[in-house]
């Protein structure tokens, strides 16, 4: 359908017109908006203004979709990061997807091995954008204590990394503390460098 | 006559035994023999029954002797519990026969210590890498290997099976659908992968792939100090990780020669049985969310947190607690936490008959786990099942009751065994697991003993807090032990506690230095795990993963 290159005021509720701009409804629909009316046409006769960036980032940040790569003792807390105490779905983070392709938050919990680093790189590069990484624990952030031979030291020497959680493991706490930083980040639109500027490493 | 003496004997008339040493050391007997004689001895401890398990397998790196790794075998008689290791020195590039012929459950382990030392193993079909990553050169755990010394992966491998008579593992067969699960699968727990070939929903051949999580436990002990390794236990099984510590301690203990007080063993009884409890929640929980049941899950956790809450008021730490140290405990108990043990076993009683009647009564769950992919005795022991799986196929091996310690001698509990081995019964015998740990509990709580929480010997133990900062003496004593070390005697020894998923045994080799010279672990599931590809082979997929769950496959200590 064509749309119209200058919106006028029109009948019904806000919309978002292709440009991208919020066209304001009119008075007349407004003004419907009284006391008798069915809940079901207040919802589509309600008006707020924002930006469009702003509420997107505003459905964004409440509704992150993790999936728990979980590999060792982080994962087992982050069961509980999950389970009924902490229950991280009081953030709009309880959709767990293991499918990277229906996830935005790729939650790093345990140690990244060396045999496991190209596992990790292919099912970030399957996640669909917008996404994010946390990177959950002393070893995914940095190796740990396990200054080994076969522990790869950080999972950002392969993948972007968001957002750390210092810990071993970290409590739950602190990991809701982390997605909390990251839903600030995702509100305020901060920029992210280390995101732009990761190029694949030359393999997978 | 002594077993060490009735052995010898009985070997006299197979094998010229001149050539063979007897020792017994630390409380361990040991046979030293030429590797030529391997198959004869082992064969004839197998077959005349004195030794039916193969308890584990592993090398020992020695680069200045003349043939410079040594081949160690635990044996273990299930009937009286008595113990044996057989060492085999063996040059490098030299060839030792394998034990598949004896024991299938030798695969895994005599693969392990090809990819750790090179050392090699005649005619094993399958002797490549198993912990370290394919494009790995080297040896890690050789002496001359740097610990910190990396090599990156850059892609993973194809679907492969292992050789069989006449079939190479790598050639896929076209008549049928190739799978791959994991590593990064809900069911495959983070870091398993499974390989298979399907006719239709049947599997026609399976495989698995481990070392996703090896982090170089072994390699790490060897590099740090006794105490310092406390911590790297309680990462290897993470779901119950006091049991760790305290299988640890109790070896360097053991080899140490001391006896730990009467309290510090009452508190790591009732450490291991809550952690017991909360591993068996782990399991059945997962186990129940891999069919496609959340509600266990949810209910468990619940409790399992409450545990963490109990282990917090101990020690400040919830998961991962490294509240042993070498010589007994690192604090005691604050006031009323014993108490507040009892409160929780009181509710948990109740929720072990709820998560009974949701999962054993129900009908689609038992539809999904009764006759799946079943496990004879025999079967069993020729893999090197211990723990609540070995149980579940019939044989009643505890060794809290085989060999006591920490006083479950005198404690009063059941030991679950099961009949048929199936999925099932595995639930069935961990739930009723769950009920017995709690009456240890309850039975040590009430009696629980006075005195010290660890020993105060000052070339073992840090003095306490008050005394470094009040006065010289303990402050000298804390100097000397955190320059010196702690040193045990030269000498070696295996020990072994029963965690929860089975015998988690320490193979302990002291150079007289302040780090261990060696120290091998022998993971319960690693034995278990390696019998994956020959139990699900000709069930349907979807019963592959509910016993997968079942086996309650633990990375940490399966990849170490």
């Amino acid at each position: 359908m064509a749309q119209d290159s200058n919106p006028s005021p029109h009948q019904g509720p806000a919309v978002i017109t292709s440009q991208g701009t919020l066209v304001p409804p009119t008075a007349e629909a407004l003004s419907g908006m009284s006391g008798t009316q069915h809940v079901d046409d207040m919802s589509r006769s309600f008006a707020l203004t924002t930006r469009l960036d702003a509420i997107i980032a505003w459905g964004q940040k409440n509704a992150l979709w993790p999936m728990p790569y979980g590999t060792a003792c982080c994962g087992i807390e982050l069961m509980s990061v999950m389970g009924p105490k902490y229950d991280l779905a009081r953030f709009g983070a309880e959709v767990v997807r293991f499918s990277p392709r229906q996830a935005d938050l790729l939650l790093v919990a345990g140690t990244i091995t060396e045999k496991m680093a190209p596992v990790l790189v292919r099912i970030y590069r399957q996640m669909l954008e917008p996404k994010f990484v946390l990177s959950m624990g002393a070893c995914a952030s940095t190796g740990g204590f396990y200054r080994a031979y076969h522990v790869l030291q950080g999972c950002d020497k392969v993948i972007p990394v968001d957002v750390y959680v210092p810990g071993c493991p970290p409590t739950p706490e602190a990991v809701l503390d982390g997605v909390m930083a990251l839903q600030r980040m995702i509100a305020k639109g901060q920029p992210r460098p280390w995101r732009d500027n990761w190029k694949a490493p030359d393999y997978v | 006559m002594s077993n060490l003496e009735l052995i010898k004997k009985d070997l006299a008339q197979k094998v010229s035994i001149e050539r063979i040493k007897f020792e017994h050391n630390f409380g361990n007997d040991v046979l030293t023999i030429v590797k030529e004689d391997l198959l004869a001895v082992m064969s004839h401890f197998k077959l005349t029954e004195r030794f039916d398990f193969l308890i584990d397998i592993c090398g020992v790196d020695y680069p200045n002797r003349e043939k410079r790794f040594e081949v160690v075998y635990q044996l273990l008689n299930s009937k009286n519990g008595q113990r044996l290791r057989v060492k085999a020195p063996v040059g490098e590039g030299e060839w030792i026969d394998s034990l598949l012929s004896l024991w299938v459950g030798a695969d895994w382990f005599e693969r392990e210590a090809y990819d750790m030392f090179g050392i090699l193993f005649r005619g094993h079909p399958n002797l490549r890498k198993i912990l370290t990553h394919h494009q790995f050169v080297g040896h890690p755990l050789r002496k001359d290997y740097e610990a910190d010394r990396q090599q990156h992966c850059t892609e993973t491998l194809p679907i492969h099976f292992d050789n069989q008579p006449g079939v190479d593992g790598s050639i896929l067969n076209p008549n049928y659908v190739p799978i791959n699960v994991g590593p990064s699968h809900p069911a495959m727990h983070g870091t398993l992968r499974v390989m298979a070939e399907l006719d239709g929903e049947t599997i026609v051949r399976a495989s698995c792939e481990i070392g996703y999580l090896h982090r170089c436990f072994e390699k790490m002990a060897e590099t740090h100090p006794y105490n310092q390794v406390i911590p790297y236990t309680d990462r290897l099984n993470y779901c119950s990780a006091p049991m760790n510590n305290v299988g640890y301690c109790k070896t360097v203990e053991k080899l140490l020669g001391v006896e730990i007080p009467q309290r510090a063993q009452a508190m790591r009884v009732i450490l291991c049985e809550l952690s017991r409890i909360i591993d068996h929640i782990i399991s059945v929980g997962t186990g129940g969310v891999d069919l496609g049941a959340l509600t266990a899950f949810f209910h468990l956790f619940t409790y399992r947190e409450k545990v963490y809450t109990l282990f917090e008021k101990l020690c400040g730490a919830r998961l991962t607690v490294s509240m042993t140290r070498v010589g007994g405990m690192a604090q005691d108990a604050p006031d009323g936490w014993f108490n507040d043990v009892l409160d929780f076993c009181k509710e948990m009683r109740k929720e072990v008959d709820e998560i009974s009647s949701l999962m054993l009564d129900n009908k689609i769950f038992i539809k999904r786990t009764q006759g799946v992919c079943p496990v004879k005795a025999s079967d069993a022991i020729q893999w090197g099942y211990t723990g609540p799986l070995l149980r579940a196929s019939g044989v009643g091996l505890d060794l809290r009751k085989l060999d006591p310690y920490y006083g479950y001698g005198s404690l009063d509990f059941d030991v679950p065994v099961g009949t048929n081995g199936d999925v099932y019964d595995r639930y069935l015998v961990r739930i009723e697991e769950m009920r017995q740990s709690l009456k240890i509990i309850e039975q040590v709580c009430k009696n629980m003993p006075g005195g010290d929480y660890t020993i105060r010997d000052r070339g073992i133990v840090l003095p306490e807090k008050k005394d470094v900062y009040g006065n010289i003496e303990g402050l000298m004593n804390h100097f000397m032990l955190i320059i010196k070390g702690l040193r045990p005697p030269v000498g070696e020894i295996y020990d072994a506690t029963e965690a929860a998923n089975g015998e988690l045994g320490f193979y302990l080799v002291s150079d007289g230095s302040a780090n261990p010279y060696r120290l091998k672990v022998r993971p319960p599931c690693f034995a278990i795990y390696q019998s994956f590809p020959s139990v699900v082979k000709g069930a349907p997929l979807a019963d592959a993963i509910a016993t997968v769950a079942s086996m309650n496959v633990i990375a940490g200590e399966l990849d170490r």
